[in-house]
């Protein structure tokens, strides 16, 4: 219990905006048009590609040949996801274009 | 951490949530996706050169190199080639992978505790948080492998028996397992193993149940676990741009993941917890809705459809799945030059995902405005004088009105059953995709027009262009 009480205490901030970004994320969301349901979900899914910045921390800081052989999957499989999901809601969105 | 990466980092936090708000507006979407996109390699890149640690050797940073390297070209040719009917297990996919690459840094950083002396061992908050990665990375990684394989076909819908019991048992001794090795403050690479193994199987559990009716809402769900993932990893770097980047994507997972729920009348638990598409018994049950059945050849809907004021076309995923929104787009053009009102009714969840029909009908150059969604057009089908129902089913099914016993109850459907004639094209007789019967094919207004929808529909067109 104390240490959950510390633990709050020294991340204030980090809750603060981690409350925050929930209803951000809440309220970007609520009121979009079901047709864009398939490119949201994967743009958003492109976004959370963004743990390819820890797995570029951990092979930075690697010294391991181990900590580097998995750091090196956990980059591959990242940009994967950023690249392939950022490429594929593109071309969905492509299609959306309007036409006169 | 210099303070220009700080401002780096801030910049892609702020290209993240407008990139959200705009991907919710038809006319600003792509610009969306590439702000976000911009964002995310400013980020990248700004990671590489200014992170600021020091002795760097220079093998991490060739690894680094040939790490984004060959996964940019592997994401890139996968985006570029997967066809647009495949995209929900291409989501699902990349996802997974998201996941796996949170679950190895979870991993790596316990790793990095294990034989070090007690006096410098990570704070209980810290293993918390790393164990947290590695559970949520594990399950959203073998869940959404298992997704994959679902939607695509390569795997069916598997039932222990008392699965529910099953998993929730696993996942509440996950959670007591987990808060064990917290305790103990152990660095077991053993407990650890135990973990992660159990965390993987706990995804596979926890996806293999359910439903190809509710696969979406799993996906939905997938999605929002892996930002919580990669929040999860922020906190332990006290990285802001994952923090907040991740429960953007976490809780509009979670929203869009209600909306989905919404659409198709089911709860989140319902979905989780509950059997739904695959119980034989229930087919039995429901199965029984009698009565003959009308076929109908391309001539006579030709007929049918050529003098109508108004037709209301009703694709479903059996479209997409027989390639067919070019040739549907060719029919409707016809009409409207022959002077038939045509537009296209779209239920929520037609295709596999919500407004993965709308994507299809896109490609193939179909106008945005004649897209209908389904409570503006509901009110309509009185007024219709032909409803063509192109490969779908459960969408159109009356027994969601009228039969409480049915799995699908209560989901709000297409009611084209109030139009004056509906031409049902369908390859078989089979069930739709939740495994149940449609009393709309047995109605006395149906005619059923069997065949492959591409087929036909090149069929009907050519009859039309004859009249």
């Amino acid at each position: 219990m104390n240490e959950l009480l510390k633990f709050i205490s020294n991340n204030l901030e980090l809750i603060y905006i981690l409350i925050l970004a929930i209803f951000i994320g809440v309220e970007l969301i609520k009121n979009v048009p079901s047709v864009l349901h398939t490119p949201l979900m994967s743009g958003a899914n492109a976004l959370s590609g963004v743990v390819i910045i820890g797995a570029l921390l951990v092979m930075l800081k690697a010294d391991t040949p181990l900590a580097l052989g998995m750091g090196f999957v956990a980059v591959v499989l990242g940009i994967i996801n950023v690249v392939g999901g950022f490429a594929v809601t593109d071309r969905m969105l492509q299609m959306f274009k309007k036409k006169k | 951490m210099s303070i220009t990466l700080s401002i780096i980092y801030l910049i892609a936090t702020v290209t993240f949530v407008i990139g959200l708000k705009f991907l919710g507006h038809p006319e600003t979407a792509k610009k969306g996706n590439f702000i976000s996109a911009t964002g995310m390699i400013l980020a990248i890149i700004g990671t590489l050169f200014l992170h600021g640690f020091e002795n760097v050797p220079l093998i991490n940073y060739i690894l680094i190199g040939a790490a984004l390297l060959v996964g940019t070209i592997i994401g890139w040719l996968i985006a570029m080639k997967v066809e647009m009917t495949k995209m929900p297990e291409l989501v699902s996919l990349f996802n997974g992978f998201g996941g796996g690459s949170a679950l190895l840094i979870g991993l790596i950083e316990f790793n990095k505790n294990v034989g070090v002396e007690d006096s410098m061992k990570a704070s209980a908050s810290i293993i918390t948080t790393i164990l947290a990665a590695i559970i949520i990375g594990s399950i959203t990684f073998t869940g959404s492998l298992i997704a994959w394989a679902k939607l695509n076909g390569s795997m069916k819908d598997i039932r222990l028996p008392k699965y529910n019991l099953i998993n929730n048992v696993m996942f509440l001794a996950l959670a007591a397992f987990a808060t064990y090795i917290v305790l103990m403050n152990t660095d077991s690479f053993l407990l650890i193993t135990i973990l992660l193994v159990a965390s993987l199987i706990y995804g596979i559990l926890f996806v293999i149940p359910i439903g190809g009716a509710d696969m979406p809402v799993v996906i939905s769900l997938l999605n929002s676990l892996t930002g919580i993932a990669a929040a999860i990893t922020g906190v332990l770097y006290g990285n802001m741009v994952m923090l907040v980047g991740g429960i953007l994507v976490g809780s509009a997972g979670l929203i869009l993941t209600f909306v989905m729920c919404k659409a198709m009348n089911r709860s989140l638990s319902g979905v989780i917890f509950g059997a739904f598409g695959g119980d034989s018994d229930t087919v039995a049950a429901t199965g029984k809705s009698g009565g003959s059945i009308k076929k109908t050849t391309a001539s006579d809907s030709a007929i049918l459809l050529n003098y109508a004021n108004k037709v209301v076309i009703v694709p479903g995923y059996g479209l997409a799945v027989a390639q067919a929104q070019h040739v549907i787009h060719e029919l409707e053009t016809l009409l409207t030059k022959k002077g038939v009102d045509v537009s296209y009714a779209i239920h929520p969840v037609a295709g596999r995902m919500p407004g993965h029909m709308n994507v299809l009908l896109a490609e193939s150059n179909v106008d945005y405005d004649k897209l209908i969604e389904m409570d503006d057009i509901n009110p309509q089908f009185p007024n219709t004088d032909v409803v063509l129902v192109v490969g779908a089913n459960d969408v159109v099914n009356p027994a969601a009105h009228n039969d409480p016993a049915s799995p699908i109850y209560g989901m709000p459907i297409l009611d084209v059953e109030n139009a004056k004639h509906i031409i049902v094209n369908k390859r078989t007789m089979n069930a739709g995709y939740a495994g149940i019967e449609n009393e709309l094919f047995f109605n006395t207004k149906t005619s059923m027009l069997f065949g492959d929808a591409k087929s036909a529909l090149t069929e009907l067109v050519s009859e039309l262009k004859n009249m």
